[in-house]
């Protein structure tokens, strides 16, 4: 009787302790989940270009101002747009050219990450062509000039006046592929 | 049934145990692990409530006087942590440790030397945790939810922290197994799971749940710990990582963690409230479900407390209406002990007056949880004294209640004598009075906007402010009073008849002596 038990509870024992594990596992499971959540669902796809699916009708009522904000961090690069901001109708095609300089005498990667305000201008802001989709290598004291071509849909809620598209500069380490997600 | 023994001495010659700190260091037997896990979590609740009477220091006049902004994050955060991990979990694990296998008839838990284990893990934890204050750049300081960035760029003090999760999260899994396994192989000839009763129930339940978030905390401060010295980027959106994501998986483990310190607490009240009441539970079986309900609903609400960091609307109508829906199942819970009260004989001694509070003021801080579930409310709403009102009224007059009501009910039970009643009924109203001064008006300094977590705050909101801090103030010594009737009771309280309440019917109180045996049910009982 208490010989049968103890297997009973040791059999127990096993049994949770691979439930726990399968747990463990299942938190680490989530981040793939997570990520391929957000592609299906088209969250957060800022590093990829976007194609152009149907013709952009301009919408000549209104007007939008688009700010422009560049920052590094982390690695000694000078970067910036040409132009602060932009006024323009939604639907109208857009591009800006942003400049970086290397200010070290080393050569070094770096891969830009876009961040909007209002947050979910992601869904109305489609970008055909962008330094972030890729890697930037620079050589020491280069200094490159790079566009982006944008559109604003015409479906952006009209208490939007005002947008800012920001990108931070961060240093990729050396044989580190760009993040494209 | 255990032959009845008047006094404590009579069975010292079968105890067999060492003597002095290698008894405790040692033991195997559930009834010293539970009072060490109970006095550890005392222990760790003075020391957290410490540092919230230094919080409610600086917040009582504006501007900062005491605590530099930095110092003040880090008493917060390691309030949060400590108050959850620290006071409230093992308080609840020592319950379980003395009351689970009395209540079933098994002579221990089912393994015995892992329950040492699982106990003295805890100190280890809550040193890294205490000490982490003294290293360079401080304790963690970013919240007891630990977000990133802040947790993946903080210093030392984080890693202190995320080692301490560790091993408080493998004590919890050592420790729910060991209830789970006590639970379903070793209860006496007879007692099947509808006979059960109602705080093995709820632990059952609450242990279930433990098993399965616990590990994911474990994974996500691992990940966390990665991010910060391995190179990965988890949560780091320049190597393609998002910091959202860590929300998600802390919540998923958040949500259930709040009702596992809820679960049992409803079954202490379901154990107290029948006792002095003197009438049986009001439907049980509807508990039991309303339990697993509750427990399997907290699965999956757990991004109502990321309403403001970005979803879809549809996300956020379905956390919206999973959460709203909890109400339901903790409306039958409510009903039924009102039931139970409806009609009974009712008497009012120190533990029914904890269990009756504990009603009251749970249904005040469920209340306000339905209305932070409304997004746009919440929105409103987010991370303002509000939720802090709404989260000490299920955690403070909700879990510690319970705790408390289990205290004084049990006390007799596993010390053979009475605590004192006039000041427990002292303990009980002081601590309802100075608990609603600190809290109730935090509901109106949220509604106002006061933020949380900031040390400085407009004038606007002063008097409040110094309202809370003098309840908080009241509060905190008045749990001083309860470590007085504790050692009181415990050292000279007069000697506790066999069965000092009526009304109770449970296997410790009909088939055991008081105070229990050292080593009790080593022949099952029989239950009918």
């Amino acid at each position: 009787m208490v010989e049968n038990k103890s297997i009973a509870n040791v059999l127990m024992l096993k049994k949770l302790l691979i439930f726990t594990l399968i747990m463990f596992v299942f938190g680490f499971a989530l981040v793939p989940f997570y990520e391929k959540f957000c592609e299906v669902t088209g969250i957060n796809n800022l590093l990829r270009p976007d194609i152009q699916a149907k013709e952009i009708q301009v919408d000549e009522s209104r007007w939008i101002m688009v700010e422009f904000d560049a920052n590094t961090r982390g690695l000694p690069w000078q970067f910036k747009p040409l132009q602060t901001n932009a006024r323009i109708h939604p639907g109208e095609p857009v591009s800006v050219m942003y400049e970086i300089t290397n200010n070290s005498d080393r050569e070094i990667n770096g891969q830009a990450i876009p961040s909007y305000s209002p947050r979910f201008l992601d869904k109305y802001l489609k970008k055909f062509e962008c330094f972030c989709f890729t890697k930037q290598t620079l050589k020491p004291n280069e200094t490159r000039q790079m566009p982006v071509q944008f559109v604003i849909e015409p479906e952006l809620p009209a208490d939007i006046q005002t947008v800012t598209i920001s990108y931070t500069f961060f240093e990729l380490a050396a044989g580190v592929s760009a993040v494209n997600k | 049934m255990a032959a009845v023994h008047g006094d404590v001495h009579g069975h010292e010659h079968d105890d067999h145990h060492p003597s002095g700190i290698m008894r405790w260091i040692t033991t195997t037997n559930h009834k010293d692990i539970g009072t060490m896990y109970l006095w550890f979590s005392f222990a760790m609740f003075l020391v957290g409530g410490t540092l919230a009477m230094g919080i409610r220091a600086e917040l009582y006049q504006p501007g900062i006087q005491i605590l530099e902004p930095e110092l003040f994050n880090q008493f917060t955060t390691l309030h949060g942590l400590i108050m959850v991990f620290g006071a409230i979990m093992p308080a609840f694990v020592g319950f379980a440790n003395w009351q689970v296998p009395l209540m079933i008839g098994a002579p221990d838990m089912a393994f015995a030397r892992m329950n040492n284990w699982s106990f003295w893990l805890l100190p280890v934890a809550a040193t890294l945790l205490v000490s982490s204050f003294f290293v360079p750049g401080g304790a963690a300081a970013g919240g007891w939810t630990f977000y990133p960035p802040l947790s993946t760029q903080g210093g030392l003090g984080v890693d202190l922290m995320i080692f301490s999760v560790h091993i408080l999260g493998a004590s919890s899994i050592m420790g729910s197994i060991n209830i789970i396994t006590t639970i379903l192989n070793m209860r006496a000839p007879g007692m099947t799971l509808m006979k059960m009763p109602l705080f093995v129930w709820t632990w059952l339940i609450t242990a279930y749940l433990l098993v399965l978030v616990m590990p994911v905390l474990a994974g996500v401060v691992t990940m966390l710990l990665t991010d910060r010295h391995f190179g990965t980027s988890f949560f780091n959106a320049a190597g393609g990582g998002d910091p959202v994501m860590f929300q998600h998986i802390f919540w998923f483990f958040g949500h259930p963690e709040v009702y596992i310190m809820i679960l049992p607490s409803f079954g202490i009240v379901s154990e107290v409230i029948p006792t002095f009441s003197r009438k049986p539970l009001f439907g049980y079986s509807s508990m039991v479900y309303a339990t697993a309900s509750i427990a399997i609903l907290s699965c999956v609400v757990w991004a109502h407390h990321m309403f403001t960091a970005g979803m879809p609307t549809v996300g956020q109508l379905f956390f919206m209406y999973a959460t709203m829906l909890i109400a339901v199942p903790t409306g039958v819970k409510v009903f039924n002990w009102t039931a139970t009260m409806w009609r009974g004989s009712m008497s009012f001694e120190t533990p029914m007056l904890f269990a009756i509070g504990f009603i009251f003021l749970f249904v005040i801080g469920g209340f306000s949880g339905v209305i932070c579930a409304i997004v746009p409310i919440d929105i409103q709403v987010q991370d303002t004294y509000y939720v802090i009102a709404h989260f000490h009224y299920v955690l403070v007059s909700g879990s510690l209640f319970a705790l408390f009501a289990g205290a004084y009910y049990w006390i007799p039970k596993w010390t053979g004598r009475m605590y004192n009643e006039t000041l427990g009924k002292w303990h009980f109203w002081l601590s309802m009075f100075f608990f609603n001064l600190t809290f109730f008006v935090q509901h109106f300094l949220g509604l106002a906007g006061m933020p949380r977590r900031i040390p400085d705050y407009n004038l606007q909101f002063a008097d409040f402010n110094m309202i809370s801090s003098i309840g908080a103030f009241g509060f905190g010594s008045t749990q001083l009073l309860f470590l007085y009737i504790m050692i009181n009771c415990i050292r000279s309280g007069e000697k506790a008849p066999q069965k000092p309440w009526d009304g109770a019917t449970t296997l410790e109180w009909t088939h055991l002596p008081t105070p229990a045996p050292y080593h009790s049910f080593e022949k099952p009982p029989v239950v009918n």
